[in-house]
């Protein structure tokens, strides 16, 4: 099943089908989740407007551990399986989680300050955001910083699956220990604790971060894609290997 | 107008909730344009490599998205 898609043609041409659907409902899901974010949906009655920070706040938060989980997934499957596309889908994942994380701490800043009195606290769920952040960065140096590409996946791919820990942490830090950051109010046991007005914003928004996620994803595998053929087209001509063969063919073949 | 200028004033939050979402836009579609040269670039650098084999996907799976692009 997996190796169906190890083909970067097929891959290609399965990515050609779905990114216009991608493209198409992230617009359509975040002019609805922003009409209902900044207009439809009522302020709160202890945070008045600054609850409308919560509409990308919360998705970006999702998203910054979606990815890395999807990060480190990828890389456990390109580090067991030598799976040729998982490598370039964890590279292509990275700088958008990164983007992601980047977001949840900026906009959480902007909303502590009114409603928490302060920008920043060094308490469990902002420092280990924030440590996932730098786990973002770290993969992205790590991949880069060998002449081999292949012993700089390698790294990476260690460094995120090892990373994973602080998944979890990050999610429980709110339960774990005492935090000014509130617990999880959507996910949890007995339904959400937020009425539907402020859940169904915070729901579309969540669902148009999901699928912008999916057409960024596309385009950066393309072009990681590309530029493995080009290490690969290059490695060719270093070795006087006639430069009209396939790349990337050769990659699948060892497997 | 009044309605505007209260929509705008965010009950006295607009200091906080206009950049949080300022920044979110700005990150978003620049994620967007960082992949999208990218794919561009490598897309170049791949036809400079090996230009017959361009020509041959030039209708291919390959070739196609910068064709839309253009």
């Amino acid at each position: 099943m997996l190796h169906r898609f190890a083909n970067p043609t097929r891959f290609l041409r399965l990515a050609d089908r779905i990114q216009p659907w991608a493209a198409g409902l992230t617009l359509v899901l975040a002019a609805a989740g922003l009409y209902y974010a900044l207009f439809s949906s009522p302020a709160d009655y202890q945070q008045g407007e600054t609850v409308r920070i919560m509409y990308i706040h919360v998705p970006s938060a999702w998203m910054a551990l979606f990815c890395y989980t999807a990060l480190a997934v990828a890389s456990a499957v390109a580090l067991i399986w030598k799976h040729p596309l998982a490598d370039l889908a964890a590279r292509a994942t990275a700088p958008i989680g990164a983007g992601f994380t980047f977001l949840a701490l900026v906009t959480g800043s902007l909303w502590g300050k009114p409603m928490w009195g302060t920008w920043w606290v060094w308490d469990a769920r902002l420092t280990s955001v924030l440590i996932l952040f730098f786990l973002y960065l770290g993969y992205m140096a790590l991949h880069d910083a060998f002449d081999d590409a292949e012993r700089g996946a390698k790294a990476a791919a260690i460094l995120a699956i090892v990373g994973f820990i602080n998944v979890p942490i990050i999610k429980f830090s709110v339960d774990w220990w005492n935090t000014l950051h509130q617990p999880a109010s959507v996910v949890k046991m007995g339904g959400p604790a937020i009425h539907p007005s402020m859940l169904t914003p915070l729901i579309l928004m969540a669902l148009a971060f999901k699928t912008y996620y999916v057409w960024l994803l596309l385009i950066r595998i393309r072009g990681e894609i590309n530029a493995m053929k080009v290490r690969a087209l290059r490695l060719r001509q270093v070795h006087g290997a006639p430069v009209g063969a396939q790349p990337g063919t050769a990659e699948q073949g060892s497997n | 107008m009044d309605a505007i200028g209260d929509f705008l004033a965010m009950g006295g939050h607009a200091a906080f909730v206009w950049p949080a979402y300022g920044i979110t836009a700005l990150v978003l579609v620049g994620l967007f344009i960082a992949g999208r040269r990218f794919q561009s670039a490598t897309e170049a650098e791949l036809s400079e490599l090996a230009p017959q084999r361009r020509r041959r996907n030039a209708d291919g799976d390959i070739g196609k998205d910068t064709a839309d692009e253009a």
